[in-house]
């Protein structure tokens, strides 16, 4: 940190001192926190021979892509990809779709049970998960659903993954939204009505779109939130099959992958469409954290 | 269009002013401009909109949180409706006396909020200051500093596993704690393994709070920090008397998410050694009661509405506060 005195001065030398300890300071930060994440890379680069001879703070002989590609076959990964891909999806467009839908009717229509339902959906959101499910599981296990899921029930599908993703996030994002839609102008959607539009096309053809920053940070968010749930298919899937990536992984652990090394390549793994999704839409990513934040 | 003329219907969907909450008292708002009218098929949509989001949310939500609370009075092996048996506080009481997990887990949650409250949030508040003072590679250290936010718990789970396995870890290894009879067990030794756990989850929750200090800083009027130097305040007054006080909003955000977390926290634990003995934690009780060996519904839903109990200790005032500064706005 630049000390008082350095800046008590007030004279602007080109080199300050404080300015060049504030950066030692965050670059020795930095570099201890990115450690742990480079040395599970490390580890996953290593043979598991030679790290078991050598041990693993020791001088890499060899340093491949096997462990990566060994976790990947071994264990079939791209199946559990694909189920989270049929989970996240459609979990994170149905819930950008109804949340859009509650913040439209909350923030453009003053009924009087707005603020009761804006207040249900974000104190719904706010709950510890562990609160619900123990009848959420027995619900689940009550719903017969034959021949729309492959479990036949609620339970152990696809389907039902998304609905609770859905009611369980569209209490943030409705909130958001609702803050977001509320500081549009209101002659847009006046002059619509003027013109006789429906209520489902000022929502559609005018909100909507004036919407999309708010959307894709929101998108962003919940795509990672959602591809990195361990817990509701943790409890609400059974068949190991069925599991997406997430929480297959721990599974995987012991089963399929066995040494150390190859397991920190399967952790790596399911960790990189997180990071590509953030290193590319870093922006978004930050913004949808901090759009509800900030009204608080 | 319009056919269902509905004059001075309260129901009638008068376009609020901007930001404008429901006033139900006080003087009645003066609708600006005309009022608006909506045919009856508007009203339909209308309907559907609020209606499907808002039935989906309540049944799995809150009709599932509410159910717990039932259920926490019964005795329930889950086959058959008839099964279920009111006991009253049975539950209860054999959690609060007879459960040799419940106070520590308890004293676990709090220690976790404590910890987390203590050194990442502070820590984060400072990272946020220095990385507002428009520096170079600013971006570059937030990115490092925020990368285990986007990691699952589940995989900075896995990630930790490898630095404190007693045998190949790296601080076991760095230090020579590998080998028998010198072992340092970070994973399963009750007196050390929630401290291991803690970094793990302060690693994360450091760069999260340094996200949400970041935004708020960047919502502190310049001036503000202007008319502070003016008057000869140093660094640290400034941040004292004038950025801290502006931040309040923000704090009661950071306050909330910390608790919230504190209360939610199971993958990474889960993850790490199952809450084993010394990382139990309320919601793993609460999980092992329907994923573990014993299946007890009314149990396991005891300990949940201690959960729920705390947690809206927490979210009323919070809601309240917000929506109250929402409708005065």
């Amino acid at each position: 940190m630049s000390t008082p005195t350095a800046t008590l001065g007030k004279q602007r030398t080109p080199v300050r001192p404080g300015r060049i300890l504030l950066h030692l300071f965050l670059a020795s930060m930095a570099l201890v926190w990115i450690a742990p994440l480079a040395w599970a890379i490390y580890s996953a680069l290593r043979p598991y021979s030679e790290t078991s001879e050598k041990g693993y703070v020791s001088w890499p002989d060899t340093l491949n892509f096997d462990n990566f590609t060994n976790a990947f076959t071994q264990s079939d990964m791209s199946h559990y990809f694909v189920n989270t891909m049929i989970i996240a999806v459609p979990a994170v467009l149905l819930t950008l779709f109804l949340s859009s839908m509650v913040a439209f009717y909350v923030s453009r229509f003053d009924f009087r049970v707005n603020l009761a339902l804006l207040l249900v959906f974000t104190a719904g959101n706010l709950l510890p998960q562990q609160v619900i499910i123990t009848p959420l599981y027995r619900l689940y296990l009550l719903i017969d659903l034959p021949g729309i899921t492959m479990s036949g029930k609620l339970y152990d599908s696809a389907l039902g993954l998304v609905l609770i993703h859905v009611a369980f996030q569209s209490g943030f994002c409705a909130f958001v939204l609702s803050n977001y839609m509320r500081s549009l102008p209101h002659e847009l959607t006046e002059a619509a009505l003027v013109d006789g539009a429906s209520v489902w096309r000022q929502y559609w053809q005018i909100v909507l779109p004036l919407c999309r920053p708010a959307m894709a940070a929101l998108g962003t968010l919940l795509s990672i939130w959602i591809y990195n749930d361990f817990f509701w298919a943790l409890v609400l899937i059974s068949t190991g099959e069925n599991m997406p990536i997430t929480s297959a992984l721990n599974n995987l652990t012991g089963a399929y992958f066995t040494d150390p090394n190859l397991v920190a390549a399967g952790a790596l793994l399911t960790a990189i469409p997180t990071l590509i999704v953030y290193f590319v839409l870093q922006r978004q990513f930050v913004s949808g954290l901090t759009l509800g934040a900030n009204k608080g | 269009m319009t056919t269902d003329i509905t004059k001075e219907n309260p129901e009638a969907a008068a376009v609020p002013p901007p930001g404008a909450a429901p006033a139900e008292n006080g003087p009645k708002k003066v609708p600006q401009g005309h009022k608006r009218l909506l045919t009856r098929r508007d009203r339909i949509t209308l309907g559907f909109m609020a209606g499907v989001p808002t039935i989906l949310h309540i049944a799995l939500v809150w009709v599932t949180a509410l159910a717990s609370i039932a259920l926490a009075f019964t005795t329930w092996d889950g086959i058959g409706f008839d099964s279920i048996k009111w006991v009253g506080l049975q539950n209860f009481k054999e959690l609060f006396t007879n459960n040799p997990q419940f106070w520590p887990a308890v004293e676990h949650n709090v220690i976790w909020f404590v910890v987390l409250i203590v050194i990442p949030t502070p820590l984060g508040l400072f990272l946020a200051v220095q990385l507002d003072k428009k520096i170079r590679f600013s971006r570059v250290y937030q990115t490092a500093f925020f990368l285990p936010v986007v990691l699952s718990m589940a995989v900075i789970g896995f990630v930790w596993q490898l630095i404190y396995n007693p045998d190949t870890g790296l601080i076991n290894s760095i230090i020579g704690a590998n080998e028998p009879g010198k072992y340092i067990d970070w994973i399963g030794d009750p007196d050390l393994n929630l401290w291991a756990i803690l970094v793990a989850a302060s690693w994360r929750h450091t760069g999260y709070m340094m996200i949400l200090y970041l935004a708020g800083l960047k919502g502190v009027d310049p001036s503000l920090r202007e008319a502070s130097a003016l008057d000869g305040a140093n660094e640290w007054q400034t941040f004292k008397n004038v950025i801290f006080p502006t931040l309040r909003p923000t704090n009661t955000v950071v306050l909330v998410v910390t608790i919230i977390e504190a209360l939610r926290c199971f993958d990474l634990v889960f993850v790490f050694n199952k809450g084993a003995e010394g990382t139990e934690l309320l919601s793993i009780l609460v999980t092992n009661n329907i994923i573990g060996e014993s299946s007890r519904i009314g149990y396991g839903s005891a300990i949940a509405v201690v959960l729920l109990l705390i947690s809206l200790v927490v979210i009323i005032p919070y809601l309240v506060a917000t929506f109250r500064k929402e409708r005065r706005a």
